[in-house]
């Protein structure tokens, strides 16, 4: 027995509820795919931290010894560092260089479409042909890049198996796969109001002191959204180094200098079956990234510039 | 899931909606598209950086493709031109390693994983673009925290999941996660649908459609061009995925090409170097569709990755 509503506001509720039946539906696919693989696999990974777990026999609770573990496998010390080490060159490493591919293709005229894609296209090749690419060309004896090296007499390093060269290696290897970046830069690029850089020069202000104090400022927050995702993506890389320096098949061999903690997580998972241990790694990783992204986000409000607002 | 790997990881703060027939950005009313430079000496500079530049970064493809070419004892020779061509590594490739299993399973898993992440999203995104409802920002909040979400930190439950369904050791588990919508791409698309005058949906709904009738006749078509978008950047990221295959499929006949390739690099010892000559082949197979793809879908693409940093 309900009381008789006006029409007009009964119809309204009406609908609005019936709004939102739609609106779940909807969005049905993502809140099952946030519960099932999201949620409850962050949580679990939390709890089976706690456990040692090698999937065949029950977790057993363990409290807090993978974590003290962790303190000590003198391994994952050596995959942060290698890590760290590799993030702190290949982001801005990566940055510099698709800064000047944009700066030049912004000054290309009409060939600009060719030397775009030509910039671009390594990004589409997979990681795995990548770690390929990177044994052959940078091989110490024969490789294209020592032999480039060469014409100018520099005697190039054993990239893929000095122990001091491989994470350089790996970071030139890594320039290959800029293009993203150049594409976003060059787009941020195109937004610098030709007055401003008139009024520059007007006031004197040269090539460098144009882009130093009126073009970067004004990218500023492409370039932090490029270092914010390189470094994540830094921080989590695998497939190159994995590719390149690790093997089980006929042959196992490793290369410590290239044992990213990405590496060694799975290994512990899925090669060694260490679930609980791999678990406190994966919780750890997730802790670095979030500090690193708060620190970073801390950093932006110093030094990225949003002009003209939120538009 | 990973959009050409870095779109992936983080959204932007807002990204402007894709427009078919525009240019990779919009020109603000006072910026120019090109700055070409003033004095000869510029030009000249920024011409030879232009050409050096464009040699380094495509030579690595013509390496790869004339490597491919050349007898097993003549791969490192680095010469541009093989000494002596031949196709033999391609045969040999074919008869070393099941490569027609490969690419129809690599082909089978990117079709269902673009179809399904495309629909699924577009879905989702329409559900928050369209509709007001109680705790909409909360959970859209939730799509966006969620991309920061390391994969390390679900990988090892996901896979249980996938056991315990005893899907290990079949494709399922390389694209089914798809069918659930990915978050960059729902956000991607959500900014899209944004874009688009509610009044024309409105008016649908009043002439007595659907919601239904309404996204699937009206919006859906409308939002051709960032559907593209989505279904090119997840073609590449599930055509080059090698972390799920290495966790997943166990029999060589049931790999991808990336799975595949790295197996022939365990498999003749050290990295290859016992037969380079067939990985070096190989590789030009797992690399070249996507070179392919980039050609057909390049607008596309780039217009797609320019605005996934462009805070608007």
């Amino acid at each position: 027995m309900s009381v008789a509503a006006p029409p007009a506001r009964r119809a309204a509720g009406g609908r609005r509820r019936r709004e939102g039946r739609a609106a779940l539906l909807f969005i049905s696919p993502w809140l099952i795919g946030f519960a099932v693989f999201m949620a409850y696999p962050v949580l679990y990974t939390m709890y089976l931290s706690l456990t040692d777990y090698d999937v065949i026999n029950d977790p057993t609770f363990v409290g807090l010894e993978n974590y003290r573990e962790l303190v000590s496998d003198e391994k994952v010390t050596l995959a942060l560092r290698n890590t760290f080490i590799y993030t702190a060159m290949a982001v801005p490493a990566q940055l510099v260089l698709s800064l000047a591919l944009a700066l030049l293709l912004q000054r290309a005229g009409r060939a600009a479409g060719f030397f775009r894609t030509a910039f671009f296209l390594p990004k589409m090749t997979p990681p795995v042909a990548v770690g390929v690419l990177l044994l052959m060309l940078l091989n110490g004896q024969s490789g294209l890049l020592n032999e480039f090296l060469g014409w100018f007499g520099i005697n190039g390093p054993n990239w893929t198996t000095d122990p001091d060269w491989v994470k350089p290696g790996l970071v030139v290897m890594s320039l290959w796969t800029v293009g993203s970046s150049v594409i976003i830069l060059l787009a941020a690029l195109q937004e610098v109001p030709d007055e401003l850089l008139d009024a520059a020069r007007v006031d004197g202000a040269g090539w460098w002191g144009r882009l130093r104090h009126v073009v970067l400022p004004i990218i500023s927050p492409a370039i932090y959204f490029i270092v914010v995702v390189d470094t994540i993506a830094s921080l989590q890389s695998f497939t190159e180094a994995y590719t390149a320096f690790f093997g089980a098949g006929n042959t196992t061999y490793s290369n410590d200098a290239a044992l990213f903690y990405a590496i060694y997580l799975f290994q512990q998972a899925f090669e060694f079956l260490h679930m609980g241990y791999a678990s406190a790694m994966a919780v750890l990783l997730f802790g670095i990234v979030m500090v690193v992204t708060a620190v970073q986000v801390m950093l932006s409000r110093r030094y990225v510039h949003y002009t003209g607002g939120p538009r | 899931m990973s959009t050409l790997d870095r779109a992936g990881e983080v959204g932007p703060t807002t990204v402007p909606p894709l427009v078919e027939d525009e240019a990779v950005t919009p020109p603000a009313p006072a910026a120019s598209r090109s700055r070409r430079p003033r004095g000869l000496a510029a030009r000249v500079f920024v011409t030879v950086a232009l050409v050096v530049m464009t040699v380094a970064f495509v030579y690595p493809f013509v390496w790869l493709i004339s490597a491919s070419l050349k007898p097993r004892s003549d791969v490192f020779d680095n010469r541009l031109i093989p000494e002596t061509l031949t196709f033999d590594n391609y045969v040999e490739v074919w008869n070393a390693a099941p490569m027609g299993a490969w690419l129809l399973n690599t082909a089978f898993v990117t079709v269902m994983a673009t179809l399904t992440v495309t629909l699924s999203s577009a879905l989702v995104a329409w559900g928050f673009a369209r509709y007001r409802f109680r705790g909409r920002n909360v959970l859209f909040g939730l799509v966006l925290a969620s991309m920061m979400i390391p994969g390390a930190a679900t990988m090892i439950p996901t896979y249980l999941i996938w056991d315990s369904l005893g899907m290990v050791g079949t494709l399922t588990p390389l694209w089914a996660g798809n069918l659930f919508g990915t978050a960059f791409y729902i956000f991607l698309l959500r900014q899209f649908f944004l874009g688009l005058p509610p009044e024309l949906f409105d008016a649908a709904e009043m002439d007595g459609a659907g919601h239904w009738k309404v996204f699937w006749h009206i919006a859906l078509p409308l939002t051709r061009p960032a559907l593209v978008v989505v279904a090119l950047f997840e073609f590449q990221a599930a055509w080059t995925d090698l972390m799920r295959g290495l966790i997943y499929l166990r029999d060589r006949e049931d790999f991808t090409v990336p799975r595949g390739l790295k197996s022939m690099l365990d498999q003749f010892g050290f990295g290859g170097e016992w037969h380079w000559e067939l990985v070096v082949a190989a590789s030009v197979i797992a690399t070249l569709p996507m070179i392919v793809v980039f050609f057909i879908g390049q607008k596309q693409i780039i217009q797609g990755v320019a605005s996934t940093g462009t805070k608007g």
